[in-house]
């Protein structure tokens, strides 16, 4: 049997996992469900942003806040314009796949041209050490990073429920003539959808640098687990996703802890099997 | 589409498959480079995968991430076979476990009514957790197998050759199977599920058998591929083989050469198989990996066909001006000819053909159908009315089979057909048509018309099915229009593809939702003609309608529903000055009631 401590200190851990899950799938979910775009190129942002802050941050010495500021709205315009050429040549959502999937691998080729295959780790003294409570550690960069993730979810939630944006985007979905007959402006309630995803991947992006070590490949190796927290979590619902990344987070740490590592996958994957085929209409 | 152009121009595909075979058999013999070999081995290996990804994933058009899956499970099959047995009975073995699991993840599955994505999830998800299990149980134990002492069959005397020569073996087998699936009956099911799942269902195809099989085909193959390459490689991993790599190529490789078309996953292949071996050297790989990026974006935008589909485009734009030429309107008014046929030839029989009895079905708690009893009798026009929302789209998807209801019971000709799915309905001589048309999308008018003659009641085989076919597409006045796609028609046009469906499946009772919405007071003169003419040909017919002059033109009997339950019904005159029947679509007149 394992201890109080060590199943105390899997389940935080997971939880911070959970809440990198839903900071890198916010923006996914919400293109996937309104745009009905499902970016594989999202992770190659996020990548593109970590390598960003990891060149800025770490070896040119600017302040990762500073950092935020300049690649927020470069993030958001490159959403944009992603948008905007899915708009434009009538992507459907099969080939969206496909075509974000080219982005993605052009992205992973151009970041090991630069940076090289190997694994590489920002060394910089930011939001280092941890605290310790009741004989768990809760290292800080991982604190502010799940306050980003759970704010961000909870406003971006906020405002689908209690400003208009929420209910045009909704009755976009429903249907865009009706939706443009009243009013909707839908084209730029796509673009701002897509640059708000574009953005959230540059906040994930300098978190992901700040936090883990880096490798060109990592874009295909969030994909599993991000997928299925927004596909669990209920597409396009931003309280979804972070309750579905904690859930999947905390139960691979936990697996991990009394198991072996190498059993960790299983109980996530077990788990979005069983609820895709006992309850589809869930999701 | 390629099953026509097959059609027009005779088809070579079967001889040029037999005699490529023959001659990538016969190269060994002339002792070619080493690099030749495994070039081509590895084209053969990724010919294999990516046409039996398309066998089920393409032609269906259910995206599966789980290839990597069935794959891993015959390259481990072998490993774990080959060892003990001998090198054929671990094929067999990969191939038969291949497909089990393929036929089981199926099975499972599609017992509910999973959208696309969550199956393209579901499949992800199982290969993450086949590849877990594996890991840590013996069948891989973790540090990898080696394939020691598995003695492989000897032709030309070299290993490599050999190895080349199976998987070659199997690569053409996976194109003469993708050949013969997109000619077959299951091929066209397959086609029609992939562009419209519950039409196809409610005219006969038996979507969820046909998936199973073609599942089970797909990854047997894939079974087998994994197989022979597990003697390839030597020296499995699960890193090594549950990679995204399969999957993601299969994929890939579809989409460019065109995933609806038995050769195009094959040409994708070919393109990417060179692509990736042509500089092999370090210097060109990133370049290549950015020259596959861009193929795939630039195919996406501007091929969404994939390199089949430019074939394709370009054969229609040859064939369209032949049977474009003729102005819509012309045939519209063919029908019209008809129309002073008789009004009511119709003699009661009161025998019984569809009798319902207290019939329910609720959505989340809402009522749709409450208690309802009535009867359709044997060559009569059947009026079915009702205020909108009152339940009457939902009482023809109930007896088409569409929805299974809580409770009550369904009777054609005596028989109980109640717990029937959708396709036995159909085949026991029910047909319907769509209020708003749902033709099959990529097929051309007359392909969709040939699947309703061969999966309906009399399913006929494919030449008599065409003849049908062709007959109701001029009974309807469409048969100039056979080979446009439904998209090139107008929505009279459409609805009377659905005419010309429901009549080719050879039904004794065809139901009718809303033909008329939409149409022009000249269209409608021509659709109750049309309708008339049906009914002359000893079709029982059920119609649904908002249009009171057409019902009372055309309706023997009337049954009136509200709010799910049957408030009136008989005599359509009588009927339509039932107080119930006026409170209903007027309103109750308040306090002197």
């Amino acid at each position: 049997m394992i201890s109080a401590t060590l199943l105390g200190q899997s389940v935080l851990s997971g939880f911070f996992a959970g809440c990198l899950y839903a900071l890198l799938g916010l923006g996914l979910t919400l293109t996937w469900r309104y745009l009905k775009v499902i970016n594989l190129a999202h992770f190659a942002f996020v990548l593109i942003a970590a390598y960003l802050t990891f060149q800025l941050v770490g070896k040119n010495g600017l302040n990762p806040l500073l950092v935020a500021v300049i690649l927020i709205p470069v993030f958001f315009l490159a959403g944009v314009a992603q948008q905007a050429l899915i708009e434009h040549y009538k992507v459907n959502e099969f080939a969206s796949i496909i075509l974000t999937f080219g982005f993605a691998m052009i992205a992973e080729a151009g970041l090991q041209w630069i940076w090289s295959a190997d694994y590489q780790k920002l060394e910089a003294h930011y939001m280092r050490g941890s605290l310790q409570v009741a004989g768990l550690f809760l290292p800080i960069s991982d604190i502010v990073m799940s306050l980003v993730a759970i704010s961000l979810c909870v406003m971006v939630w906020a405002a689908m429920r209690y400003t208009w944006l929420g209910k045009a985007l909704r009755a976009s979905l429903d249907n865009p003539g009706i939706a443009a007959a009243f009013g909707v402006p839908n084209r730029k309630l796509s673009y701002l959808v897509a640059g708000a995803s574009g953005a959230s991947t540059a906040i994930g992006g300098i978190f992901v640098a700040l936090l883990s070590t880096l490798a060109p490949s990592q874009i295909f190796s969030w994909l599993g687990v991000v997928f299925a927290a927004a596909l669990l979590g209920g597409l396009g619902s931003p309280i979804g996703i972070l309750a579905a990344g904690i859930l999947l987070g905390v139960s691979e740490h936990v697996t991990m802890a009394i198991t072996a590592p190498s059993w960790a996958p299983v109980v996530p994957f077990t788990l979005l099997m069983v609820i895709l085929l006992l309850w589809p209409e869930r999701i | 589409m390629g099953a026509q152009t097959a059609r027009l121009r005779r088809d070579w595909s079967p001889y040029a498959i037999a005699i490529a075979f023959i001659g990538f058999a016969l190269l060994p013999a002339f002792k070619p480079p080493a690099f030749v070999e495994s070039f081509l081995y590895l084209l053969f290996f990724w010919i294999a995968l990516a046409t039996s990804w398309a066998i089920f994933s393409g032609f269906t058009g259910y995206v599966s991430f789980g290839h990597g899956a069935f794959y891993g499970a015959g390259v481990y099959t072998l490993a774990n076979v080959a060892s003990h047995y001998s090198f054929w009975w671990g094929l067999i073995a990969a191939g038969l476990v291949s497909a089990t699991l393929g036929v089981a993840i199926a099975a499972i599955v599609f017992r509910t009514r999973l959208r696309g994505e969550l199956f393209a999830l579901l499949t992800l998800a199982l290969a993450i957790v086949l590849a877990t299990i594996i890991l840590n149980t013996p069948v891989d134990g973790g540090p990898g197998l080696y394939l020691i002492g598995v003695s492989l069959p000897n032709f030309y005397g070299s290993p490599a050759s050999t190895l080349y020569l199976l998987i070659m073996c199997v690569g053409m087998m996976s194109l003469a199977t993708a050949w013969f699936v997109q000619q077959s009956k299951l091929g066209r099911g397959l086609f029609a599920i992939s562009d419209d799942e519950d039409v196809a269902e409610i005219l006969g195809v038996p979507t969820y058998a046909y998936k199973l099989i073609a599942c089970g085909i797909s990854s047997a193959l894939a079974g087998i591929a994994g197989g022979i390459h597990a003697v390839f490689v030597n020296y499995v991993t699960v890193s090594g083989t549950f990679n995204l790599e399969v999957p993601l190529f299969v994929l890939l490789m579809s989409v460019l050469g065109g995933a609806r078309s038995w050769i195009g996953p094959a040409i994708g292949a070919v393109f990417i198989t060179l692509l990736n071996n042509l500089f092999v050297s370090g210097d060109y790989a990133l370049l290549i990996r950015i020259g596959i990026g861009l193929t795939l974006v630039l195919t996406t935008l501007y091929m969404p066909e994939g390199i089949v589909g430019l074939f394709h485009t370009s054969w229609r734009r040859k064939a369209l001006p032949l049977t474009g030429s003729q102005t819509p309107s012309g045939h519209a008014d063919a029908p019209l000819a008809a129309s002073i046929a008789p009004a009511r030839q119709y003699q009661p029989t009161g025998e019984t053909l569809v009798r319902l009895e207290d019939i329910s079905l609720a959505f989340k708690g809402v009522r749709a159908l409450d208690g309802v009893n009535m009867e359709v009798r044997k060559g009569e026009i059947l009026g079915l009315v009702g205020p909108n929302g009152s339940g009457k789209s939902t009482l023809i998807n109930v007896m088409s089979g569409f929805y299974k209801p809580d409770g009550g019971r369904i009777f054609l000709s005596g028989e109980n057909i109640t717990a029937l799915s959708g396709h036995l309905v159909a085949r026991n001589g029910i047909a319907r048509t769509f209020q708003i048309p749902r033709p099959f999308g990529r097929m051309s008018v007359l392909d969709n018309v040939i699947v309703a003659a061969m999966f309906g009641s009399e399913q006929l085989p494919e030449r008599a099915a065409r003849e049908r076919a062709m007959h109701y597409l001029g009974f309807v006045g469409l048969d100039t229009r056979a080979h446009a796609l439904p998209s090139d028609l107008n929505l009279h046009q459409r609805k009377f593809l659905e005419l010309a469906r429901a009549l080719a499946s050879g039904a004794k009772l065809v139901m009718l939702d809303e033909v008329l919405a939409g149409l022009t007071p000249s269209e409608i003169t021509s659709a109750i003609a049309m309708v008339r003419r049906i009914h002359s040909a000893d079709t029982t017919i059920v119609f649904v309608e908002h249009n009171m002059r057409a019902v009372m033109e055309l309706t023997h009997r009337l049954v009136v529903i509200n709010q799910g339950k049957v408030i009136a019904e008989g005599d359509p005159r009588k009927v339509m000055q039932d107080a119930a029947v006026v409170a209903a679509y007027l309103g109750t007149s308040d306090a002197e009631d």
